[in-house]
């Protein structure tokens, strides 16, 4: 269980740019100094090359853009959903509302499902643990892998975590420890594959890598040009790597021990609002205010699907792939959740049910049910099954045992 | 100053521009064939698309039940 006491982190005036930041203590010539994480990197890309200008600069920059697309279009040999023209359709979706949770006294904003138990923490409440946020809008909120504490944080540039208890008396707002600080809103986190580290996205442009009982900062990801809105983690068997979208509607895919941005694909015409991986790790899907949600490849280093319609308008907030990678959910500021074949390209499914923006949707670890909350206050969790299309009676979810 | 900072920015970019020219790819139709591999290996694992047992389904409201 986490420590109650912490280290403060450093946060500060930077020595090189001045602008208060979480600082990382280095040594230049021997001398101790803080310099935040951005000029760390800006220190390394110092000290003129012979005849290099900002003129030649820019002009090898255009031309490095245009043979990333030379590069990306020759391997374009075939689309994904012509690829999957002998896979066999899927037919009906039928699915059957679970759980209907209300109670919040606010718009539900983010959710995440615990490991191994059928518990959901939700932005400003647990179904079995309440913790009461002093900051208004709880942006984002994460289980830990142990499902002993949670992290939250949102509008007060902070990423908090609080051990949870199964003593209801037990006031865990004095438990809090404040791990990661950001220059703006925290609009998404994450625990590693332990308790011990958390990943952080914000409205400040970056994300960062934090060790959990120190509150230091261990890695910071500087390339996006503005807010980032949204972070997954690559499923743990193909490596450290995690991928970030933002309101520069750029996708970027970093190596979480380097800092290094490894891809970058900016096909989307609005603010990405949420990201994805596949389960398998080799792509990932995002969800953007352009109406679309897009599946790229990181082998073929390229967009290779977009799931969009003429009669769906509004912005995708959120998305989520079913366990095989089939499906994929996403949640709609139109109210509804549309649901896609990933290898097809067409839309299953269409669920109504919220009274208003679907904000998250969240398919559980073990695959049998998705949760989606929602601006009107509930998060509903739903099962379903798809019948085939050879599958011609109609489906009834009846018990035949009689009640007492 | 400023002029000095948007040469390293300008470099940081061009730096970060070869990098990801240089990446390994592979062809989409591989890539497509892989995913599509996938989906059908865990196709049968996958709740949401085959719907589980109505007896194991952990959702399901409890009921009780007698022998008549």
């Amino acid at each position: 269980m986490c420590d109650h006491t912490f280290v403060a982190i450093t946060f500060g005036p930077c020595d090189s740019c001045t602008l208060n930041k979480p600082l990382m203590n280095i040594y230049l010539q021997n001398e101790p100094v803080n310099y935040c994480s951005l000029c760390v990197e800006m220190m390394a890309c110092q000290g003129l090359t012979q005849g290099e200008n900002l003129a030649s600069l820019k002009a090898e920059s255009e031309g490095l853009k245009l043979r990333l697309e030379e590069e990306r279009a020759k391997l374009h040999d075939v689309e994904l959903h012509q690829a999957a023209e002998k896979v066999e359709p899927l037919g009906q979706l039928v699915t059957k509302a679970r759980r209907s949770l209300k109670g919040h006294g606010n718009k539900v904003l983010c959710t995440d499902w615990c490991r191994d138990k059928r518990r959901l923490v939700s932005s400003s409440q647990v179904t079995e643990h309440a913790v009461t946020m002093p900051c208004t809008w709880v942006m984002a909120c994460a289980y830990a892998p142990s499902g002993c504490a949670i992290a939250c944080g949102g509008l007060d540039n902070k990423c908090s975590v609080y051990p949870l208890s199964l003593d209801k008396n037990e006031n865990l707002s004095a438990k809090k420890k404040s791990v990661a600080m950001h220059t703006n809103y925290l609009s998404a986190c994450s625990f590693t594959n332990s308790d011990m580290q958390i990943l952080t996205s914000s409205g400040d442009g970056t994300c960062a890598l934090w060790d959990v009982e120190s509150g230091q900062l261990l890695q910071s990801f500087h390339g996006h040009s503005a807010d980032v809105l949204s972070l997954d983690l690559a499923p743990s068997e193909t490596g450290n790597t995690f991928v970030s979208g933002g309101c520069d509607k750029k996708a970027n895919v970093w190596d979480m021990r380097s800092g290094q941005n490894i891809q970058s694909f900016e096909t989307h015409e609005s603010d990405i609002n949420s990201v994805k991986y596949y389960p398998s790790g080799d792509a990932f899907a995002t969800g953007s205010d352009d109406a679309t949600c897009r599946l790229y490849d990181l082998r073929a280093d390229r967009e290779v699907a977009i799931y969009s319609k003429e009669s769906i308008i509004f912005g995708a907030s959120s998305v989520d792939f079913s366990i095989s990678g089939r499906l994929l959910f996403a949640g709609y500021n139109d109210y509804t959740i549309n649901v896609w074949d990933v290898l097809k390209g067409t839309r299953v499914s269409i669920l109504f049910g919220h009274e208003n923006r679907v904000s998250t949707v969240r398919v559980s670890p073990d695959g049998t049910a998705f949760c989606s909350g929602s601006w009107d206050h509930t998060l509903r969790v739903r099962t379903g099954r798809y019948l085939s299309l050879s599958d011609t009676h109609t489906h009834t979810h009846t018990h035949t045992h009689s009640l007492t | 100053m400023s002029s000095n900072s948007n040469l390293t920015n300008m470099r940081r970019s061009v730096e970060q521009l070869k990098l990801e020219a240089s990446v390994e790819r592979i062809k989409v139709s591989q890539a497509a064939a892989e995913l599509q591999q996938y989906c059908l290996q865990n196709g049968n694992k996958d709740a949401l698309l085959v719907g589980v047992p109505a007896g194991s389904n952990p959702f399901r409201e409890p009921r009780s039940c007698v022998l008549v």
